[in-house]
């Protein structure tokens, strides 16, 4: 354990002590402070509305302001989620120091792991900021704390499949850009592949296709809902990302 | 204290390395001499556990690097060919980083960064990011990396590689000092510093091991008779038939010629030093004796007759893998 927290440790020190931590926090609270202007301007003027056109009910700022805003976040952290694990095992090739790894006593489970939880940390940091905004509307406001929770916890099971998708395929290649380019395409293709299902006619590939989109499972948890399948979903995806990472590592060392 | 038993390593259809054998005693520094791409790399990394061999077997410190490669690496130091630093990283974060991965126990961690760096002469560097380092610097951090655990076993990969003539001194220093603590291999395919710093010598080429000895009994075995060098100048006169004469000279022939100085080489028997009837002879004949020196074969050239195909037929023949125990 103490192991996989040296690399954890490492890694995520290296984050900050390049720019990428910088850059993808930064991008990162950027385009989510605007979803947030944008949507709670949005829902003031339609909470407005409502008062003086005297409605049954007041507007849910659960529904109708946070689960869209979290919906809208988790198209930022697609575009942030490749920068951050693309070089994790890409860079240490590169540089060499993947040598230094291979030959301390470590295990791969425990190197593959330590990476993991270093960009974990890294995502967990990028989440936080944005619960100075959620903070805000606990001042003015009073959401339900539940959801919230619910919503947080699909988000960060949905950066955790990503980052062992990313840790995968940066381990296949020397080169950065080549997987950060991939693993941008391979998330892209996880999120719309329920497209081919609603034009299809239905039917099995329909249920496949929605199956196997990783947004889809978000929905239930930015409702409120935590649903097994989905934790199941999530978890047996991240589980199959370090798998593949543990052979691809294995395979590396026999090729040479 | 190493001990590899008929290492294959193929890459696909290309074999890297082919049934190398070889023994390191402990406290012994060992070379790995070869060509570029004769196999050294890959030997050593196989060592280390960095990658599995396709056949045979290694041992480091008694443990088997295939089957307890925890214990095998625990007890192994490594400095790859380029040096592993981690660029954003200061020296004092790195080697507390590599400290903590090779299970340097946490209350002596500190001493032991403190004793490596200074051994390493590093210790001025320690708030130095590794990135802005001189290649000088980034090799002693690297072999400071190596010591962090104080492994029973070092393995050096072209330690001295690219350092300017100062610190490859430093470095072969530093390589010595740490013999006798340390059970040492190094590889090169730079020949004095085999002579220099290593006691037995493994010559590899193509990916099999060509010989295996010391330095010295190396360039002997491929010396079969004595030769010296003998500068005279004798004014025009024939000198050869006359240093054909002297007792024990077997073959006087012409080597150089620069106007009345003419160099010869002289042969004689193994075992007859005939330096002093040389001059003798020489200097009762009223010529100037401008140079006498024995021909010693280099490391240089048994290196070259045993990695090259059309070696001279009179060489006597390498015993491949064969273990000398001085």
């Amino acid at each position: 354990m103490s192991n996989i927290l040296a690399i954890a440790h490492k890694e995520l020190k290296s984050y900050f002590s390049s720019p990428i931590a910088y850059i993808v926090i930064g991008f990162f609270a950027f385009v989510y402070g605007y979803f947030y202007w944008v949507m709670l301007t949005y829902f003031v003027r339609a909470s407005l509305q409502m008062g003086q056109m005297g409605g049954p009910q007041s507007m849910n700022i659960n529904e109708q302001l946070i689960r869209p805003l979290l919906s809208n976040v988790t198209v930022v952290v697609l575009f942030v989620m490749p920068m951050i694990t693309m070089r994790t095992y890409a860079e240490e090739k590169r540089s060499g120091t993947i040598e230094l790894l291979l030959t301390s006593p470590l295990t791969d489970t425990q190197i593959i792991l330590g990476k993991f939880l270093g960009a974990l940390a890294l995502y967990a940091v990028m989440l936080a900021v944005t619960l100075i905004h959620i903070g805000i509307l606990f001042i003015y406001g009073s959401p339900e704390w539940k959801p919230l929770a619910t919503a947080y916890l699909g988000l960060f099971l949905l950066g955790a499949s990503f980052i062992s998708l990313g840790l995968f395929i940066s381990s296949l290649t020397k080169n950065q850009i080549v997987a950060g380019m991939v693993t941008f395409a391979v998330f892209l293709m996880f999120w719309v592949i329920s497209w081919a299902g609603s034009v299809s006619s239905g039917g099995w590939v329909t249920d496949l296709t929605s199956y196997l989109s990783i947004i889809d499972h978000f929905d239930d948890f930015a409702k409120g809902v935590i649903d097994t399948k989905h934790l199941v979903y999530y978890i047996s995806f991240i589980c199959f990302g370090l798998y593949l990472t543990a052979r691809s590592v294995d395979t590396e060392r026999w090729r040479g | 204290m190493i001990e590899v038993q008929h290492l294959t390593k193929r890459y696909g259809r290309l074999t890297a390395v082919e049934d190398v054998s070889f023994r390191v005693e402990r406290g012994e520094i060992l070379g790995f001499l070869g060509p570029n791409g004769a196999g050294k790399t890959t030997t050593m990394r196989i060592l280390t556990g960095y990658m599995p061999a396709t056949d045979g077997k290694a041992t480091v410190a008694g443990f088997d690097v295939f089957d307890q490669p925890i214990e095998a690496k625990r007890r192994t130091g490594y400095l790859p060919e380029s040096p592993p630093l981690y660029p954003d990283m200061t020296v004092g974060e790195y080697l507390t980083f590599v400290a903590k991965v090779k299970g340097v126990a946490s209350n002596e961690r500190k001493s032991r960064i403190s004793s490596v760096m200074e051994r390493t002469r590093i210790a001025d560097m320690a708030k130095r990011h590794c990135g802005k380092l001189s290649k000088g610097y980034k090799q002693r951090v690297g072999i400071a990396q190596a010591l962090i655990h104080n492994p029973d076993v070092l393995i050096l990969d072209e330690p001295t590689a690219g350092l300017d003539p100062k610190q490859i001194i430093e470095t072969r220093q530093l390589i010595k000092e740490l013999a006798g603590d340390h059970t040492i291999v190094l590889s090169t395919h730079i020949l004095p510093e085999v002579s220099q710093t290593c006691q037995r010598v493994v010559i590899i080429n193509k990916g099999k091991v060509v010989a295996v000895d010391t330095p010295d009994n190396l360039t002997s075995r491929l010396r079969g008779a004595e030769t010296m060098y003998v500068q005279v100048d004798a004014g025009g006169a024939s000198v050869a038939p006359v240093l054909a004469q002297v007792g024990g000279v077997t073959n006087v022939s012409p080597a150089d010629a620069n106007g009345a100085t003419v160099g010869y080489e002289v042969e004689s028997e193994h075992g007859h030093d005939v330096r002093r009837e040389l001059a003798r002879t020489v200097v009762s004949n009223g010529w100037g004796l401008l140079e006498l020196r024995p021909m010693r074969v280099s490391l240089e050239d048994v290196f070259l007759s045993l990695t090259t195909e059309d070696a001279p037929a009179n060489e006597p023949a390498p015993a491949p893998a064969e273990v000398v125990n001085e």
